[in-house]
């Protein structure tokens, strides 16, 4: 394992699933998904780490458990320059439109018409990259680290101590961010969210 | 005892650790399935192409970035079009089942409906544009990244959360 299973029904599960979740986290609605950045509904910060700490660290077991072969999984290169640019311009977005791109496909099949605003946005942002791909070319490679593209490489620390790191910071979102959103009232919830 | 708005009341959202769990446990079988992880910006990059091809074909062809993926042929060749599509399908079996799909402009406590529309647009021409810079988009790079344990995960993170901060400042009513 991995399976490489590239097909068209691995894709249709993961995302069916993906999607089931993110719907049923909140995550359709612009509402919510931006109160994240005015601090009044941390479910975004804690529905990430959550899920980034749980797959890095099922990761980890399903490879120390000798069930998934090392360095199989595709890591993104580390062109940090370009991550910090793309990262910038997606959160910035997000604060002003309201989605990043795969919650965008959220909000429309529940029924927002600004998600499909937003997803035309998307293909005008893509065109506008394509035909200025002269100028902005160097920008996909900028600040390329070669200290190695994972943390525990780049670090000199071993995976274990990462990920124990993580988890910390995960606790600390729950505690911090809850203590936060309650000063604000509170969470957006589900009956919130359908109010215009 | 007050059933009537009881069954119009939309089912309530998953609390956000089951739902991180569960979408960790996603990503996961992502993982092991096919050897990467979740994605959303790879389809849009298609459908860029595959739209280009369809209403200015030379210059889509001639350029440099879309040409490449217009050999490809049709975007529903590739997984992450099927991954979109599924996520299409979860979102709606989510929303209907639960009482919470309706159809609207959502986001105009602020602003009004066009003013919303147009800011909507805006967003997502930013974040397009961005994501191409970044080679993936916060699916992608911020959480699949980020889950092994990619240096450009966690950078992408920082930067994408520190604009969307300041964005918010400056830029008074968004959606909310």
């Amino acid at each position: 394992m991995p399976f490489n299973d590239i097909g068209l029904a691995s894709g249709l599960l993961c995302g069916f699933l993906f999607g089931y979740v993110l719907e049923n986290a909140g995550f359709g609605s612009p509402c919510k998904l931006t109160a994240q950045f005015r601090m009044s509904d941390w479910s975004v910060f804690k529905v990430m780490f959550t899920a980034i700490v749980v797959a890095a660290a099922g990761l980890f077991l399903l490879r120390s458990a000798g069930i998934l072969a090392p360095d199989k999984m595709y890591v993104p290169p580390a062109f940090l320059g370009a991550v910090a640019i793309g990262g910038a311009l997606i959160g910035a977005g997000f604060a002003v439109g309201g989605y990043c791109p795969g919650t965008s496909v959220v909000g429309l099949f529940s029924g927002r018409i600004d998600a499909l605003l937003f997803g035309v946005g998307l293909l005008g942002g893509t065109w506008l990259f394509a035909g200025s791909f002269d100028l902005v070319e160097r920008w996909t490679t900028a600040g390329e680290s070669g200290a190695g593209d994972t943390l525990p490489l780049a670090l000199g620390v071993p995976e274990w101590a990462v990920l124990a790191a993580m988890i910390a910071v995960a606790v600390m979102i729950f505690v911090i961010g809850g203590r936060i959103e309650r000063r604000f009232g509170g969470p957006l919830d589900a009956s919130a969210a359908m109010r215009d | 005892m007050n059933n009537v708005s009881k069954a119009c009341d939309p089912r309530p959202f998953w609390s956000p650790l089951v739902a991180g769990i569960a979408l960790g446990l996603v990503l996961l079988l992502t993982f092991v399935l096919t050897g990467h992880g979740l994605g959303a910006t790879g389809f849009f990059t298609r459908l860029a192409a595959w739209s280009g091809g369809q209403v200015a074909f030379d210059a889509t062809y001639n350029n440099v970035y879309l040409g490449p993926l217009l050999d490809d042929g049709k975007p529903l060749s590739s997984w992450i079009t099927w991954q979109v599509i599924g996520v299409a399908l979860g979102a709606l079996a989510a929303s209907w089942s639960a009482g919470r799909f309706r159809l609207r402009v959502d986001g105009t406590h602020s602003f009004s409906g066009p003013m919303r529309s147009a800011m909507a647009l805006l967003g997502g021409l930013l974040a397009g544009f961005g994501a191409r810079v970044a080679a993936g988009c916060t699916s992608g790079v911020g959480l699949s990244g980020t889950a092994t344990l990619g240096v450009a995960g966690f950078v992408f993170l920082g930067a994408f959360f520190a604009a969307g901060l300041l964005a918010s400042r400056l830029v008074k009513g968004g959606p909310r």
